[in-house]
């Protein structure tokens, strides 16, 4: 209000024409003309501004429309069924659960390790300054490199790993450690024997008479084999009797603690992705955190003969930790909402339980999400509706815990 | 405690870590220059840069054990540079470098082997604004003893009243030692960073303008510790304040333009200053 | 000794001075512990700093390989490359490679995705920076924020479901994925960008510059427009530039509105297909792992990522400029 005042006062109009003054021959540009663009143009802001807030609330409310009649338990609790009722989204969220869980437990003590380096450690020459401003200048590149290609990065170097280790098969290759394969034996009746392989790379083994192998109960058994068309044995010689065409499988029994290389297309391999996608994010936040701390502390403790690190440690760190925490739980949300990096390394396939252990596949939900969207049928749109509505509630609700964590942890420094 | 054999015992037994060769540096005077004093550091023919600005033009000065010294000046002439490069902070500014050499006992300071953690527990420095840690009143004065030495915890609690008191903050402190530093007021901020320097054991303090944060009472509080404290540190203070160089001082330097003017006993460099710019900005006409 | 001296020794001091000075002369902590552990965090400092440079190693270091494997298949030649803008890599019989036709998507969808954001977050910047009363910013900083928080994937179901349908009953001409609603939704996604980098520029400028406009009797349009911007001019490219960068490297919106028909067409109603768009029809396909179509998907990366690269690279040199300028 203040400032159009002033303009109006000063604005040639008050002048009185009339005056014989020695400006009273010179014709004024008159400032309405432009007091009106400035009106203007304000107006303009204002509608553009209310535009994104419409856009908003646009996006938020067709997701709404369409997703809240299908919100339900089942979708909590059920996998990804072909009938549509059925469908739910729990695989994942425990993917998504795995995946960013290690991812930020990969992320952050590197990110925040670099950001120290580049803001708590002087370089000590100019070979270091250089290095140093290499380092800066490609992180913000990096920050700039689409997610998709990462996604590409870790097809190469983590699911394949340049084809150093063999490539890895449901025959199993590669180096693993923590599975156990078996071929079972079916025959009808639902009996099973499943007899230990020693070569995985090796096919299917012929069942012959007097094979040593386990029953269903887990007993171990010499395989009676039979031919067909005999009367199949009474009472306890049941269960490790076979017809000789009982059909055959490879199958694993995977331990919690199962690894191989190459990582092939599991959870570890979505984490170190999504770790290259969300390093810069982290660094440039905690660097930006760290230079928050006003210099002053970090004099202070070095003028009590801190070594550099017990500075970080003792004085810089736990000042710009809440500004770190914050930054990270945004990358971390910026992490959940990831698909092309994961849509590339995993594919799409059907995954119908929790990960049970890092090499085992998984789905996230953005992915999951992507994948009923693609399908035809309206019904899967509206499945997805839905489960968009959970993303962003969990989206929003760790936006609001760094929210919190900004104006609760936040004290002031100096 | 009046009987002067007892304190001049209690001046020996507070003596901060004896230690070998260098106990001698430290003599217990309480009478502003009667006694001879010995050296604590010396620099001789030092010249400082920043970047290719030079900061200082071979400066030759002689800082006196347990005694306090003043460095006065006009903004800009280098009062700061010289006293950062003591404890060797100017060591954080990447384009900082100094040739000649500043001694203090037998380490050089300026080597590029002297170990500056170790040396930096021996000088200790206060700033310009107080710049207490966003920790507890406790925490922040007991930080150096946790980095240097072992201590139990009624070992260190010792350590931080030790600190406390003799930076006069005790009687003020006592009762809130877990509640956060940054609560204090200034002066209470200042004398806790004081002590908080104190409580490493240092041989040297030096402070960079130690009052000019500081509301005229804090500061009269802040003096008299430095007066106080004169007994068993060797202090260098720099000041824009000529009251406060003359009240607490023994000796006072003046630099002009990175130049050391004039040195010597405070009472001549206030009353017969030997150059006429010192006595220009003792008084007042420029600066 | 004076008396009076004595007397302003406090009572305290014998016994806790004594103590005290015991502890202080006691041994110290060993510094060559504290030594050797500082080198240790500082070699994990700088080997943590060096991994970033190794994550750009590695993106070209595979994206070159693979992408010579690419050119090496008889299938493939330089010229049908770079030369044709028919993009066809899985049909058998008459396989061509053209890159033009994904570079054409791609633009097309970057465009209408600009002509959105830049002009729209460039304005809104100018609003929050000079003219936004506290009110309204405390309203629109949590939108846009929110807005730049939502996945990608959320705008692509946006797109398809909402924007599509919006499009179809304002023109009958608009097929079901088209450019212009990926492009529309790409262009909202870019705009909490485009505005907070604006404005951080904006804010860059010095208090006096508006102040000293001010007082020539300028109106607040004349000051944000005549100077405050021309003052953040190289921010405000460097935020455009970023920007731009975003957009052509999206992915999930594309995939999903804009279609999978490579073709080369300035049609925003048509259907195209992006270069990420076909990483993402590559992936979700089952498409063996060595044919040549495969390594097609490397060497579309490698041109998709040169292009950000170069874009990101001159925004954050410009950026960084500017910051300099007025610090
Ligand atoms: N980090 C630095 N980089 C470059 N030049 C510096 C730096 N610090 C100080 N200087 C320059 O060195 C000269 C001496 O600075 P110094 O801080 O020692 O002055 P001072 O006497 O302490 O002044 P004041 O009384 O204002 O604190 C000044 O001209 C100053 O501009
Ligand atoms: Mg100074």
């Amino acid at each position: 209000m203040n400032l159009r005042e002033q303009t109006k006062m000063q604005s040639p109009a008050e002048f009185d024409s009339d005056s014989k003054g020695p400006l009273a021959s010179i014709q004024l540009l008159s400032g309405e003309p432009r007091r009106k663009l400035d009106a203007r143009f304000r107006g303009l802001c204002v509608t553009i501004a209310a535009v994104s807030v419409l856009v908003l609330i646009g996006l938020l409310g067709s997701i709404l429309l369409q997703g809240v009649p299908s919100l339900s338990l089942t979708l909590l609790t059920g996998g990804p069924e072909p009938d549509p009722s059925e469908a739910g989204i729990r695989p994942a969220i425990f993917g998504t659960l795995w995946v960013c869980s290690l991812c930020a437990l990969f992320t952050l003590p590197i990110g925040v390790a670099t950001a120290i380096l580049l803001e708590e450690y002087q370089p000590r020459n100019r070979y270091g300054r250089f290095i140093y401003s290499v380092i800066q200048l490609n992180i913000s590149n990096l920050a700039g490199v689409p997610s998709v290609v990462y996604g590409l990065l870790g097809l190469t170097a983590f699911v394949s790993m340049f084809g150093l280790f063999g490539s890895r098969t449901s025959q199993g290759g590669g180096l693993e450690i923590g599975v156990r394969y078996y071929d079972q034996f079916f025959s009808e009746g639902m009996r099973s024997i499943l007899v230990p392989v020693s070569d995985p790379s090796q096919p299917v083994n012929k069942l012959v008479n007097g094979m040593q192998g386990f029953d269903s109960r887990g007993n171990q058994v010499a395989i009676n084999v039979i031919p067909i068309g005999t009367p199949l044995p009474t009472g306890d010689e049941l269960r490790y009797t076979l017809y000789e065409d009982g059909e055959a499988g490879r199958i694993t029994k995977k331990a919690w603690y199962h690894f191989s290389l190459p990582l092939g297309r599991g959870v570890l391999t979505g984490a170190l992705t999504l770790m290259l996608v969300i390093l810069p994010v982290i660094i440039i936040s905690s660097q930006e955190a760290l230079r928050a701390v006003p210099s002053s502390l970090r004099d202070g403790a070095l003028g009590l003969g801190s070594t550099p690190w017990q500075v970080v440690w003792h004085v810089t760190l736990p000042s710009a930790m809440p500004g770190i925490l914050t930054g990270a739980i945004l990358a971390m949300s910026r992490a959940i909402g990831e698909t092309a990096p994961i849509l590339i390394i995993a594919g799409i396939v059907y995954i119908s339980r929790a990960p049970q252990n890092l090499m085992d596949d998984f789905t996230v939900m953005p992915l999951q999400i992507f994948n009923w969207i693609s399908r035809p049928q309206e019904e899967f749109h509206a499945i997805a509706a839905a489960g968009i509505i959970l993303l962003l509630a969990i989206l929003l609700s760790f936006n609001a815990l760094a929210v919190l964590i900004r104006q609760k942890l936040h004290k002031p420094l100096s | 405690m009046s009987d002067p054999t007892t304190l001049a015992n209690e001046a020996a037994a507070i003596e901060p870590r004896p230690r070998d060769g260098r106990q001698t540096h430290f003599t217990h005077s309480r009478e502003q220059t009667s006694e001879p004093t010995t050296l604590a550091i010396r620099v001789r023919d030092l010249n400082a840069w920043y970047g290719d600005f030079q900061a200082l033009h071979a400066i030759s000065l002689d800082i006196p054990a347990n005694r306090v010294s003043a460095l006065i000046g006009p903004s800009g002439c280098g009062k700061s540079t010289l006293l950062r490069w003591f404890n060797r902070m100017n060591d954080t500014i990447p384009s900082a470098h100094a040739r000649g050499s500043v001694n203090l006992g037998d380490t050089d300071l300026l080597s590029r082997t002297t170990d500056v953690v170790d040396l930096r527990r021996r000088i200790g420095i206060v700033f310009q604004r107080p710049n207490p840690f966003p920790k507890s009143i406790f925490d922040n004065v007991a930080f150096g003893p946790r980095l240097h030495m072992k201590l139990s915890r009624t070992e260190l609690q010792d350590v931080v009243e030790w600190a406390l008191r003799k930076a006069a903050v005790w009687d003020e402190v006592k009762d809130r030692l877990a509640s956060p530093a940054l609560g204090l007021s200034g002066g209470q901020q200042q004398r806790l960073c004081i002590a908080r320097a104190i409580a490493v054991g240092p041989e040297v303090l030096l402070m960079d303008e130690p009052c000019s944060a500081l509301d005229p009472a804090s500061t009269l509080a802040v003096e008299d510790l430095i007066f106080e404290l004169r007994r068993q540190y060797t202090i260098v203070i720099v000041t824009h304040n000529m009251q406060q160089a003359a009240r607490c001082s023994d000796q006072t330097a003046f630099f002009y333009e990175g130049r050391l003017i004039e040195v010597g006993a405070t009472t001549t460099v206030f009353t017969k200053p030997k150059q006429q710019q010192t006595e220009d900005y003792v008084s007042g006409k420029f600066g | 000794m004076s008396s009076a001296d004595s007397l302003a020794t406090p009572t305290w001091r014998g016994d806790l001075d004594d103590r005290v000075s015991k502890y202080l002369g006691r041994s110290q902590r060993s510094l060559k512990l504290v030594r050797g552990r500082e080198t240790v965090i500082y070699v994990i400092l700088i080997a943590s700093g060096l991994f970033s440079l190794l994550i750009t190693g590695a993106i070209i270091y595979v994206l070159a390989i693979e992408t010579v494997s690419f050119f090496k298949s008889d299938e493939v030649t330089f010229a049908n490359f770079f030369g044709s803008t028919t993009w066809n890599p899985l049909l058998g019989g008459t396989k061509s490679f053209g890159i033009w036709a994904l570079i054409c998507g791609t633009m097309l969808v970057t465009a209408i995705a600009m002509s959105i954001a830049l002009p729209l977050g460039l304005i809104t910047a100018i609003y929050l920076s000079e003219y936004a009363p506290r009110r309204v910013r405390n309203v629109l900083k949590p939108v846009l924020e929110v807005l730049a928080g939502v996945p990608t994937v959320v705008y692509g179901f946006f797109a398809l479901m909402t924007i599509t349908p919006i499009l179809q009953w304002l023109h009958g001409g608009f097929s079901v994925y088209n450019a212009a609603s990926a492009g529309i939704a790409v262009g909202i996604l870019c705009l909490p960008t485009v505005c907070s980098l604006a404005e951080d520029a904006l804010q860059a400028v010095p208090r006096g510059l508006r102040e000293g406009a001010y007082g020539l009797g300028a109106t607040r349009f004349d000051v944000s427009v005549k100077v405050v911007v021309p003052a953040a001019l190289s921010g405000i490219i460097s935020a455009f530039l970023l920007a731009i960068a975003r957009a052509v490297g999206e992915t999930m919106i594309v995939a999903l509105a804009a279609g999978s028909l490579a073709q080369a067409t300035f049609d925003p109603r048509q259907q195209v297909q992006t270069m990420t768009g076909f990483m993402v029809q590559m992936a979700s396909g089952d498409v063996s792992n060595y044919g040549t179509e495969y390594y097609s998907m490397y060497a579309v990366a490698f041109t998709l990522f040169i292009m950000t690269l170069a874009l990101t690279m001159v925004g954050n040199i410009v950026r960084r400029r500017f910051r300099e300028a007025y610090e």
